[in-house]
């Protein structure tokens, strides 16, 4: 795709930016115990607050409230939703994706927040635009846009109960190698892990606790990189490590392109680090565009959670 | 002390399976394909076959070879490590093994399907089996798991320090799919291939664009090794290894020594070359014609200078010359390569050294090929050998 046709998409979508999806709409029915009741027994939440009338009546609010997260629920659209819907602004903008290729979907993360607290005969009025439509990003999943809608909800007084926002990403389905093929859709896949075996399990288990180590001869105090049983300069096998500071300077690099592993985020740059202490380190480069990466590069080093297994360092520029 | 094995060992077959992306056969169907081919070559039965040389990372049992094939009793099989670096390894076994008395006739033979099977491209995995595994760990996380983007990491520094630039990239990919685009077994054959669509290719791991990395490959490669007694009575013309070595240098991993001083460098080939030309009596100005291990062009260049036929950071001025050419210095990867030729780990090149000895390549130069070369692949502990005419 040319940088004009991606312009000339871009100028279609972004201008769902802040249209309205729902005007205010007060939901077809009150809050009650009946819908409470059902939900809590669907998600297994036996909260009193929500369905002891008595032992509500005896606390500080003196009566039942609605749980928080069922807000959403209120305004749900009911049995008539089988037949169709009328087309909206999130309708149309996910056709204008679909489209242009990105036929991908990806219900990627729900955030609420809560303002005020409701309960049985209140009624709850919902309202949503699409907030916000992030640049171009490359993901695991295959490149294209997140979108969030913003909802928000008030009672019937107008004042504010709570908002929710939810992020979709629309994207071009990549063809996955076939080793990465799972058939849980919901198991995002996380960064090739190393085996861990007697001579490098202390080194990643420090990893996993924040900080990288750099191992050293007891006996002639040479360091090494990556771990080994035995000091090559004097043979010795006694050895403790020091914690590097992750001030380095990089010696060589290179962008990943090909082939996307899943698991990982693109664009994606490894390097060759030296670190102050004077062992190598091969990590990543992040904080920064690919292309101002070079070697001779000053960076500096901090632990991160990459991925929700795997805790590595990752280098910014210093 | 220098090895005493030049003329001990003669190659007096090859032979190669048809090269494809599906084979749509087992590998070891490709393998005993390959090794019949060459014992026809060599005008021998299966039976005069003793001994077995491959790759550890071959999935085909000598055993299985043996009895497929009805070679009979084996006397030596020994598996060579390291990948591409394998390549003259084996024919560095089968030499020491015939110059021995270990066995008589050895087979070289690598087989895979690396297309429809196991990709290379793929990367490593957390699930490889190997003991290797620790090591492939320190990078895997990171995702740096593919053979491209190793050598990637060893290209961009080594072309930072010397400037060579990607025209002479470009001239080691061009001038073997030139070769490729004359050579019928060649996935290149036919084809056009120029400036424009290398530098339009989608890149790989910077600065490797396509163009710049070999094919994954399914297909086989033997070639069949005895004493020079036994070959003055066979019906090919004997190829006979003048010279072969291997060498793992000081600080050496498996395509990641990035811990050397300076690692921009393949100083494990330097000693190789030393030792083969030792050996042979031959040095750099005696070679004719060579098969450089190409799995990724820059990895010629490298070899070139490890080689001695330029000095460090020389050689992108050496192939811009148009010295790897038909008429140039030095005819290099004639049948296409692994670049486009075929990707089988470096044995379709010894094949192709001894059919430039024999004076039978589809691009055979003009000038007579008294040694040609030959290498293994490299980033791993690796080796080579020059070949040359019988006695």
């Amino acid at each position: 795709m040319t940088t004009d046709e991606q312009k000339a998409i871009e100028s279609e979508i972004y201008a769902f930016i802040g249209q309205e999806v729902y005007p205010p709409t007060p939901a077809a029915d009150d809050i009650n115990d009946a819908m409470i009741r059902q939900w809590a027994e669907v998600m297994d939440d036996n909260n009193p607050a929500y369905l002891d009338k008595d032992w509500a009546g005896n606390s500080l609010r003196g009566k039942t409230i609605s749980p928080p997260a069922m807000m959403y629920v209120w305004g749900q659209e009911g049995f008539q939703v089988t037949k169709g819907r009328a087309s909206n602004a999130m309708s149309n903008l996910v056709s204008t994706f679909d489209k242009h290729g990105y036929t991908g979907v990806l219900g990627t993360n729900v955030k609420q927040e809560y303002f005020k607290e409701v309960g049985p005969g209140d009624n709850v009025t919902i309202e949503m635009i699409i907030d916000n439509i992030s640049e171009r990003k490359t993901t695991g999943r295959g490149t294209g846009y997140f979108f969030e809608t913003l909802s928000t909800f008030t009672d019937q007084r107008g004042e504010k109960i709570g908002t929710q926002r939810f992020k979709v990403l629309k994207f071009i389905p990549q063809e996955q190698p076939s080793a990465a093929a799972t058939e849980d859709k919901l198991d995002v896949p996380t960064r090739i892990a190393s085996p861990r075996g007697h001579d490098n399990k202390w080194w990643w288990d420090a990893c996993d606790d924040g900080t990288v180590l750099i191992q050293r001869c007891k006996s002639c105090q040479t360091l090494r990189h990556p771990p080994r049983p035995m000091c090559g300069e004097c043979q010795s096998m006694e050895w403790d490590s020091i914690e590097s500071t992750l001030d380095g300077e990089i010696l060589s690099y290179t962008e990943l392109h090909h082939p996307k592993i899943p698991g990982y985020q693109y664009p994606l740059v490894c390097a060759v680090i030296k670190l102050a202490e004077g062992t190598n380190l091969v990590s990543n480069i992040v904080g920064c565009d690919p292309s101002q990466v070079h070697i001779g590069m000053k960076v500096k080093g901090v632990l991160e959670q990459v991925d929700e297994k795997t805790m590595l360092p990752q280098f910014y520029p210093a | 002390m220098i090895a005493n094995v030049k003329d001990k060992a003669v190659i007096v077959g090859i032979g190669n399976t048809a090269f494809s992306k599906d084979s749509g056969v087992s590998e070891l169907s490709l393998a005993v394909q390959a090794i019949k081919a060459a014992i026809d070559d060599a005008g021998l039965k299966p039976s005069d076959i003793d001994g077995m040389a491959t790759f550890t990372m071959d999935n085909n049992d000598e055993i299985e070879v043996a009895r497929a094939l009805g070679v009979g009793e084996l006397t030596f099989y020994g598996r060579s490590h390291y990948g591409g670096g394998a390549a003259t390894s084996c024919l560095h076994q089968a030499t020491m093994a015939i110059a021995t008395g270990m066995a008589e006739t050895v087979v070289v033979y690598r087989a895979l399907n690396g297309r429809s099977g196991h990709r290379f491209s793929g990367g490593v995995a957390g699930d490889i089996t190997t003991a290797d595994a620790i090591h492939w760990g320190w990078y895997m996380p990171y995702g740096l798991l593919t053979p491209a983007s190793w050598v990637a990491m060893f290209t961009q520094r080594w072309m930072h320090n010397t400037g060579v630039t990607k025209d002479a990239l470009f001239e080691v990919a061009h001038s073997t799919r030139v070769y490729g685009a004359n050579n019928p077994a060649a996935f290149f054959y036919g084809r056009n291939f120029d400036r424009a669509e290398y530098d339009a290719a989608r890149i790989i791991a910077d600065p490797l664009q396509l163009f710049d990395c070999c094919q994954e490959s399914d297909g086989a490669s033997a070639v069949i090794v005895t004493t020079p007694e036994r070959a003055r009575d066979l019906k090919q013309p004997g190829v006979s290894v003048l010279g072969v070595a291997q060498c793992a240098a000081d600080n050496q991993e498996q395509m990641t020594s990035f811990y050397r001083e300076e690692f921009a460098g393949i100083p494990e080939m330097e000693t190789a070359a030393k030792n083969v030309y030792a050996m042979s009596g031959l040095c750099a100005d005696d070679i004719d014609a060579a098969v450089i291990y190409d799995a990724f062009s820059p990895i010629v260049l490298w070899q070139l200078e490890a080689w001695g036929f330029c000095g460090y950071g020389e050689s992108g001025d050496f192939v811009k010359d148009g010295a790897l050419r038909t008429n140039g210095r030095l005819p290099t990867n004639t049948h296409g390569g692994q670049l486009s030729e075929a990707y089988i780990h470096g044995v379709n090149g010894i094949v192709e050294a001894t059919r430039l000895v024999r004076g039978t390549s589809v691009n055979q130069p003009a000038k007579a090929v008294n040694h040609a070369l030959v290498t293994s692949g490299v980033g791993i502990p690796t080796g080579g050998a020059i070949l040359g005419k019988m006695n």
